[in-house]
């Protein structure tokens, strides 16, 4: 585990309108391991992954990339930065092919000509080094996988570009078993290729299965962010449902007015 | 056997060369998958000729070929613009009327004004660029249904070309070059060296295309196939030049007729161009992507609102040139130049050629593939004598099987995931 993180949040606060969504949240996430953001709806997971993305500006709160402050004020900054998101409906063109889409945007080019070989080899080359082999052709439509197919093809356009961090939203939501566990052997893996992984999910089992830090939020505050190994199950949905278990979390009353977190040290490990 | 082989290949490029029978059996489950393409078109096509020609031997003659090329000119010049716009799934429903304007303009500079050609045709265009970019603009920045800002060009454009054409009168077009492009011929010689140019070009692409992937490893379509389409374009080109190259003229001491019509090679060129625009630029790339899922376009960084007024603006120009082209074959333009069943033609063209109602598929090709078709029911039944009433049905009819087949393909396509 090294050292520094790799993005490092301190103090973030978002609000929408009257709504504060985020509450002076810390937030850190460390090159090859997998941290689980758990949460309940409506805690701020998502707000806090478009804050990240660059979607949506924040109010207050440092963001520290590599140790360094850095400023992200659009998608393309975090592009940048080479932090990329797998969203949970994961914006593939159905009528493309899996290069076209891996590349959509992005297109290799050789003068004004698209350089299908170059990037069809890429294409190949990431899925190989994600040790991918479900799928038959590289040139055959999205449409036509399953999707855990699809999931895989999301997840390597999205290591495609260099990228150094990682969020997944919710990538096994709508798979089933297998498939399930095939997604989330690749997540592993992309951490073990020494990326940085931010996983949201709902699914308890996924997060103990792959992740190696759990950061909980609970009504717009990170109530806890502990190594997995060091939390067990029940205190992570009491961390969900009620802010607290037992010395983690809120101190005050749950979801009382301005309660300070028990820990937003960033990378505190219990 | 090798087939199996194919199917259990990893992503990891190097595969081995399909063979000729994988490849056919490749596509011919592509087909039945729903992918079917531009194939109703073909069929349609080789059937309705035997039809004719059976019924009719005049149909199959070397003058009433010519005489298909240019009936069929402008719709498909206005179709292949439509490709465009029907790619994002949007519609225009004023492509008719704007080459109309665009033919107004160019009559009013060429005749009135007296300006050399080149001026009249370049206004011409310029008036259909301005009309696409408004058009466009009302679509992608206002955020009106394309159908409706379409079906207001259309009844506008209407009345602007009856205020152009001075309340009814008609224009005539007397400039040699412009009456040239869609009644003149090339010299034989010209029209065998075009031919032999394509398929030498066409054999290039091919070839180096097939030596690129293989050099990297990549999967290749087997060198038969290649072979085969090289083959078939030469022939289709070959018998089309010989055939066009007959004499056609009734009575050889007064005039001689022969040659490819000069409208033939236009096109020819502007579907080169397109094609190479949808199919090997990225902007042709985002143009699919769009009509396939515009948030995730959005996403990927493409401007989702400039793709989606510049295809309007490449409608509205086809349908320019679509426009100067009808203006040469009548030799004037009047106030229904580009009306009355120009545009239904027109998307009726692009849809039987394969182009998807619902955007996202469809290829330059089916334009023109869909035009022929057209072209073929109007002349076939015209010269079986039929009234324009039952041309029209027909017509009316081959467009909903082609609709039809669109909107089943896409069903059969979403229940086997090839889409």
């Amino acid at each position: 585990m090294s050292a520094t993180p790799l993005l490092e949040l301190r103090g973030i606060d978002k609000s929408f309108g009257p709504v504060q969504v985020l509450r002076d949240v810390a937030f850190a996430a460390h090159p090859g391991e997998v941290t689980a953001l758990v949460g309940d709806n409506g805690a701020g997971k998502s707000t806090l992954v478009k804050c990240i993305s660059g979607i949506h500006p924040t109010d207050a709160g440092e963001f520290l990339f590599d140790g360094r402050p850095v400023t992200i004020n659009s998608p393309r900054d975090a592009a940048a930065l080479g932090i990329e998101v797998v969203y949970q409906d994961l914006a593939l063109c159905d009528n493309l092919d899996i290069v076209q889409n891996m590349f959509l945007g992005r297109e290799k080019r050789s003068g004004i000509v698209l350089d299908e070989p170059t990037m069809e080899q890429m294409a190949a080359e990431t899925l190989a080094g994600l040790s991918v082999r479900t799928v038959k052709s590289l040139r055959q439509h999205v449409a036509s996988l399953s999707g855990g197919q699809r999931q895989t093809v999301a997840i390597a356009k999205a290591v495609l570009w260099n990228s150094r961090l990682v969020i997944l939203d919710e990538p096994t939501a709508a798979l089933g078993v297998a498939q399930t566990a095939q997604v989330l052997e690749l997540v592993r893996r992309l951490a073990d290729n020494g990326l940085a992984v931010v996983l949201i999910s709902h699914n308890m089992n996924d997060v103990f299965a792959v992740s190696d830090r759990i950061a909980a939020l609970y009504l717009g505050q990170m109530v806890a962010q502990v190594k997995t190994t060091d939390i067990t199950h029940s205190q992570v949905v009491e961390l969900i449902t009620a802010g607290r278990s037992g010395g983690l979390g809120l101190t005050g009353e749950p979801g009382g007015n301005g309660a300070a977190p028990a820990d937003t040290t960033p990378g505190a490990i219990r | 056997m090798t087939a199996i082989v194919v199917k259990k290949e990893g992503p990891a490029g190097v595969a081995p060369t399909p063979t000729l029978n994988s490849h056919v059996n490749n596509y011919w489950r592509r087909v039945r998958g729903g992918d079917i393409g531009a194939l109703p078109a073909v069929v349609m096509l080789v059937a309705l000729a035997v039809g004719f020609s059976i019924a009719r031997p005049s149909f199959f003659t070397a003058g009433n070929l010519a005489n298909l090329f240019t009936q069929g000119a402008a719709v498909t010049l206005i179709a292949m613009g439509l490709v465009f716009v029907l790619l994002l799934g949007e519609i225009d429903l004023s492509a008719g009327f704007a080459s109309g304007v665009c033919a107004a303009i160019l009559a009013n500079v060429v005749t009135v004004l007296g300006y050399p050609w080149y001026v009249a045709v370049l206004a011409a265009v310029v008036t259909g660029l301005v009309i696409g970019t408004v058009l466009g603009l009302l679509v992608a920045k206002v955020g009106i249904p394309s159908f409706v800002v379409t079906l207001a060009g259309f009844l506008a454009f209407q009345g602007v070309v009856l205020t152009l054409m001075d309340e009814g009168a008609n224009i005539a077009i007397r400039d040699d070059v412009l009456v040239a492009i869609a009644n003149r011929n090339l010299s034989p010689a010209l029209g065998w060296a075009l031919a032999a140019v394509a398929v030498a070009g066409y054999a290039a692409v091919q070839l180096l295309r097939y030596r690129n992937r293989a050099a990297r490893g990549l999967l290749t379509d087997p060198l038969t196939v290649v072979g085969a389409r090289i083959a078939g374009l030469a022939v289709i080109l070959g018998v089309a030049v010989y055939v066009l190259n007959l004499e056609r003229s009734r009575n050889v001491l007064i005039t001689s007729l022969k040659g490819v019509p000069i409208v033939v090679p236009i096109i020819a060129v502007l579907l080169i161009v397109w094609t190479f625009v949808l199919q090997r630029t990225s902007y042709g790339r985002h143009i699919y992507a769009v009509g396939g899922n515009a948030e995730a376009a959005r996403r990927a960084g493409i401007n989702v609102d400039r793709i989606r007024i510049s295809v309007f603006v490449i409608c509205s120009s086809m349908a320019a040139i679509g426009g100067i082209v009808a203006a040469s074959r009548g030799n004037s333009v009047d106030p229904n130049t580009g009306g009355s069943n120009v545009l239904l033609y027109a998307v009726g063209a692009a849809v039987i050629g394969g182009t998807s109602l619902f955007g996202g598929k469809g290829r330059v090709l089916d334009a023109v593939l869909g035009g022929a078709v057209v072209a073929v029911i109007d002349n076939g039944m015209g010269l079986m004598g039929y009234s324009s009433g039952v041309k029209y049905v027909v017509t009316g009819v081959v467009l909903l099987a082609a609709a039809t087949i669109d909107a089943l393909s896409r069903r059969r396509a979403a229940a086997t995931g090839n889409r």
